[in-house]
């Protein structure tokens, strides 16, 4: 009982300390810029609370995450094309590149903003339930699933850029203006969607972490382990899983909505196969099964990539492959394995009957 | 309480007959044991019964047909198995592998929620496979004895009726084995169970009726005594004399 209490007061001080930081240190701390940079980041933290989840939790190799980013960072896009555009008019790529004297059909739902913002979530975890329902029941796992989500980010990529009179094609929906009525040019509006992604990752944290801790959570890490015995407990692994996957695409579709206020554009470039690796390089590092790891994990990560792509353009990429693989090959359980591994260690030295006073504490 | 009824059981794999019309009825409460020499088929039988291989013919649980229905199903219709090698959940603790099992018919509600306490079924099940004070231990850091022990409480919270152990005694010592004996018996009082083993002795001293198979049919069936007196089962056994099972049976009662 008492090792419960001790973790779950942990964690509150944890997740004060967490708010604390993103909502009074950093806005004072970093330049509009820098901020600006964090929100990016913070983006990516979003997705990574979501693998976590499906990847640490339920051994899913989730690979295609771009593609649920993409399905939102769109909706809220083509959202704010719309709106940018003004009534009547097309968003300016449509009247540059586009055939089409009025918006397609499919654009349309999105002129409405609570559509809009419910497709972002929503979207992704339709999309995700359906693929989920056929990979799963047809017991698609492993590496055969990673294969599949990589082939279906790469897919979606492809597809956006063979849609330049829809989709903008290669260059995506950019030079965003407007968010829901506010310029988003003006610092004090950034700041205050800088405060919007905060709190959303720190809501996300707090929902992964109720079903970390729930009975499901329990199961989820029981399929991961051996999903044979579940089912001969009478359960079906296929909705077990189908659960972790559809919350984690969820979770990649807010963040990828949240993504394009911040940083003013979507592109297929920003959602295929290299972005979704990204993904889960900052998750595999910081450590997949812990959500601290994850978090600080992918926000380390996407830190690292502007400090070093800013100094060598050309090594990063080959940097992160590198980081990718030691991680996995060395310490699969991330960073957060190695607290762990010291506060064994600690727990052991405590035990040694030389020093008894220690166990008072 | 319901009994098991196979009936002309066939499995294949590609060309290779491993069970090969079977007919089979266990008595509700039972204690049943299933033996026979290597490759006679007595796992691909109990995989064919909870729906992990394909199978023809007929298996009746309670008068309903369990064959064409996927694993869970049958698992929920209130059959459960054991495995050669134990498979419990080694990074959860033992209280969290029998909550588990006790859960399948949890609603959304109940499962996104945390765990409180722990349920009455679990601590029953904690007490009668002498587990209670590991309750939160690790079950990856369990003995190979206590992993089977706490197989066996997963079923037994999972409220199976009828219960298929293959192999529960193996590598288990002397003590283990008479404590996990009489563990069966007690449990065959409310409910059916079929043991798949290769240990003459633990056969002997628990067996209520016993089957013994031979390159995938039934070869015999009754009683110990009546069993070992079949010059059938014999001739078998001896046929197989660099089996570690012939002597065994062979001696018979020495």
């Amino acid at each position: 009982m008492n090792v419960l209490k001790g973790r779950s007061a942990r964690a509150w001080a944890g997740f004060a300390g967490g708010a604390f930081a993103l909502f009074a240190v950093a806005p004072f701390a970093l330049s509009d810029f820098r901020l600006g940079l964090l929100a990016k980041y913070l983006c990516m933290a979003m997705v990574a609370v979501g693998i976590c989840l499906a990847w640490g939790r339920g051994g899913l190799l989730t690979l295609g995450q771009g593609v649920f980013f993409g399905l939102g960072g769109y909706a809220m896009a083509m959202h704010l094309k719309i709106t940018d555009a003004g009534p009547g008019n097309l968003p300016d790529f449509m009247q540059l590149y586009g055939t089409a004297d009025e918006l397609p059909w499919w654009w349309r739902p999105f002129e409405n903003p609570v559509f809009a913002i419910a497709a972002t979530v929503l979207l992704p975890m339709t999309v995700a339930a359906l693929l989920g329902l056929f990979i799963f029941r047809r017991r698609v796992k492993g590496a055969y699933f990673a294969i599949l989500s990589q082939a279906l980010a790469s897919a979606f990529a492809i597809w956006l850029v063979g849609q330049q009179a829809t989709t903008g094609g290669t260059n995506g929906l950019t030079d965003i203006q407007g968010f829901f009525g506010y310029d988003l040019d003006d610092p004090v509006n950034q700041r205050m969607v800088y405060f919007v992604i905060a709190a959303s990752l720190l809501a996300l944290i707090a929902l992964a972490r109720q079903l970390i801790h729930s009975r499901y959570g329990e199961l989820l890490v029981a399929v991961r382990d051996s999903e044979e015995r579940v089912r001969f407990l009478g359960y079906d692994p296929a909705n077990v899983k189908l659960v972790a996957y559809v919350v984690a695409a969820g979770m990649a579709g807010l963040a990828g909505a949240l993504f394009v206020p911040a940083v003013g554009i979507i592109s297929p470039a920003l959602i295929g196969i290299v972005p979704s690796i990204e993904f889960v390089i900052g998750a595999a590092v910081g450590g997949r099964a812990s959500l601290v790891g994850a978090v600080l994990g992918a926000l380390a990560v996407a830190w690292a990539k502007t400090a070093l792509s800013e100094e060598f353009p050309a090594g990063w990429t080959y940097f992160q492959g590198l980081l990718f693989i030691v991680a996995l090959a060395f310490l699969p359980g991330g960073l957060a394995s190695l607290t762990k591994l010291f506060r064994r260690r600690r727990a052991v030295a405590q035990k040694s009957p030389v020093i008894p006073v220690g166990e008072a504490a | 309480m319901s009994g098991l009824e196979i009936r002309q059981l066939r499995v294949s794999f590609d060309g290779f007959t491993a069970v090969d019309g079977v007919d089979l009825e266990v008595r509700p409460g039972d204690l049943r044991f299933l033996i026979g020499p290597n490759g006679a088929g007595k796992t691909t039988l109990v995989d064919a019964v909870t729906g992990l291989v394909k199978a023809r013919g007929s298996v009746r649980f309670g008068g309903t047909e369990l064959l064409g229905r996927s694993v869970h199903r049958i698992a929920r219709s209130g059959i459960g198995r054991t495995f050669q090698t134990a498979t419990v959940f080694e990074e959860l603790t033992v209280l969290q592998n029998l909550d588990i099992a006790a859960g399948a018919g949890r609603g959304a509600w109940t499962m996104l929620r945390r765990r409180r306490g722990v349920p009455e079924p679990v601590a029953q099940a904690l007490e009668t496979v002498g587990l209670t004070e590991l309750a939160d231990s690790p079950a990856g850091t369990l003995a190979h004895g206590q992993k089977q022990w706490l197989e066996i409480g997963m079923l037994l919270v999972q409220e199976v009726e009828l219960l298929l152990l293959d192999e529960p005694v193996a590598g288990m010592s002397h003590d283990e084995r008479q404590a996990t004996g009489e563990l069966l018996q007690r449990i065959s009082e409310e409910r059916t169970v079929v043991v798949i083993e290769h240990d003459m002795d633990f056969m002997r001293s628990f067996a209520r009726s016993v089957s013994v198979l031979h390159a995938g049919r039934v070869l015999s069936e009754g009683t110990v005594t009546e069993v070992q007196a079949d010059p059938k089962v014999q001739e078998v056994y001896l046929g197989h004399t660099a089996a570690e099972d012939a002597a065994d049976v062979a001696v018979q009662e020495a």
